[in-house]
């Protein structure tokens, strides 16, 4: 393994070894999101029967704002004990502790995630589950790029003043290519005919979007993080 | 570890501004090997923006800091990739916060800290350490349980446990009581036989009385007098300052 991953995968196991100890992000992150789709299912079914399509975008809405919330946290407690300058003064590749945290809230992420598909395919009566390996790999493809964006610029912000609100900001307006592909490839599998072509389209584009954040950010992060 | 050709530190007209505020401005100094030079001055003085500069966590406005034939650090140049990197392994540093995760056990967080080193055995150098700092039987429980004195000994360790050449201590008398200050300044005077080259700001002059080798008096970001064998510290700051220190 060389000397990149095995930085990438010691600040991997620190954070899940540190996130097992406490729970604090899993337990808000998830509770935060249960209660969006718990809000929604109370607008949008009425009378037991969801609203066409609703499914879909729910799901993205609610690992949205579950994402933010694990991406200001991670970072947060990297701040509270300053151990984020402890990782800076480390002779390792800065980029791989980007790619260590990225890695960390992806896993936060997709089990949440986990948690949420039964949850909303009950409640909206989504068949999320016949097609699963389209399903893994968009959920997949979506939490990557959105992840790879927030770290980079939960990173950045981890020193300035109005963190909490700034981040959302700076976040959403860049992540909204991935989200809408993502509520638009989740649409295909929920859709009473599942279109191969059109999922395929939507994953492309995510698979894509990926690619240019995951480099963009690996090639800013050092210079970013060094004042 | 050894690293071939640091034997000093040259510090040459360094500054730094925050917009246009002037945090530190043209100091100088040299350190060597085996020293211990104390950085003095009241709160806001540079002390903590210099030892940034030094640790490379912050790019000087100008001026050039040598890492002896290691590396050369010139203004505000760029400071990423692989030099920057190999400079910051020689590089040990104990901030005004400790560094330290506390849901980990001490073991858990030297361990970490010696992988991310790229220590060969990380377990085993964390457990060393450990009773380097007397505090072997506790390793299995959480920082967050230590007193300030024994996490403190925990982060002294932290910011050695790669064998640096150049330590930088940032106020580490803070919280400390005297059996945890008799510690800190024997093991300060044991690193000093190592031939490390030992930077330490404080503003605890009777703490520090009789350590350093040199001394830089900082005010406002100036250097106002570089002192060699300080005795009397209490006295020669308030001769070199013009005022007694608070």
């Amino acid at each position: 393994m060389s000397r990149f991953f095995r930085v990438a995968w010691i600040v991997l196991r620190k954070d899940l070894t540190v996130e097992m100890r406490s729970l604090e992000i899993f337990s808000t992150s998830l509770f935060f999101a249960v209660s969006v789709v718990l809000f929604f299912a109370v607008a949008f079914v009425q009378e037991g029967r969801a609203l066409d399509g609703a499914a879909a975008g729910i799901l993205w809405i609610a690992v949205a704002f579950a994402g933010t919330l694990a991406l200001g946290r991670t970072f947060e407690r990297e701040r509270q004990a300053e151990t984020l300058r402890a990782l800076l003064l480390a002779p390792a590749d800065r980029p791989a502790i980007y790619v260590g945290k990225l890695l960390g809230i992806i896993a936060l992420l997709l089990v949440t995630e986990v948690v949420l598909l039964p949850l909303i395919a009950y409640l909206f009566q989504a068949g999320f589950f016949s097609h699963l390996l389209w399903l893994a790999a968009i959920l997949l493809a979506g939490t990557v790029g959105y992840c790879a964006v927030g770290t980079l610029f939960a990173a950045m912000l981890v020193r300035a003043r109005s963190r909490d609100v700034l981040l959302p900001i700076l976040l959403y307006p860049i992540a909204i290519p991935v989200i809408i592909a993502g509520v638009r490839a989740t649409a295909t599998l929920v859709a009473p005919e599942f279109d191969v072509a059109l999922a395929r389209f939507w994953l492309s584009l995510m698979a894509a979007y990926d690619v240019v954040f995951v480099t963009l950010a690996l090639w800013s992060f050092e210079p970013l993080m060094t004042d | 570890m050894t690293v071939a050709g640091f034997d000093h530190l040259a510090v040459s007209d360094l500054s730094r501004h925050f917009g246009r505020r002037r945090a530190l401005s043209n100091v100088t100094f040299q350190a060597t090997a085996g020293s211990i030079l104390g950085l003095l001055g009241p709160n806001g003085a540079g002390k903590s923006t210099l030892i940034s500069m030094l640790a490379t966590l912050l790019k000087p406005t100008s001026g050039t800091i040598r890492y002896g034939s290691l590396a050369t650090i010139q203004g505000a140049a760029d400071m990423t990739g692989a030099s920057a990197s190999a400079l910051r392994g020689a590089i040990g540093m104990l901030g005004h916060d400790l560094y330290l995760y506390p849901e980990l056990t001490a073991a858990e967080n030297l361990t970490f800290f010696a992988a991310l080193y790229g220590a060969a055995d990380p377990r085993t150098d964390a457990l060393r350490a450990l009773e380097r700092a007397r505090l072997a039987d506790r390793a299995h429980d959480p920082v967050g349980s230590f007193s300030r004195g024994m996490r403190q000994r925990v982060a002294l360790e932290r910011a050695l446990i790669h064998g640096p050449r150049l330590v930088l201590l940032d106020e580490p008398f803070t919280g400390l009581d005297d059996r945890s200050v008799a510690a800190l300044t024997a093991r300060l005077r044991e690193l000093r036989g190592e031939g490390r080259i030992i930077l330490l700001a404080t503003h605890d002059l009777d703490l520090a009385e009789g350590l350093f080798d040199q001394a830089v008096f900082i005010r406002d970001g100036r250097m106002v007098e570089l002192a060699t064998q300080p005795q009397a510290l209490r006295t020669l700051y308030q001769s070199v300052m013009g005022q007694p220190q608070a």
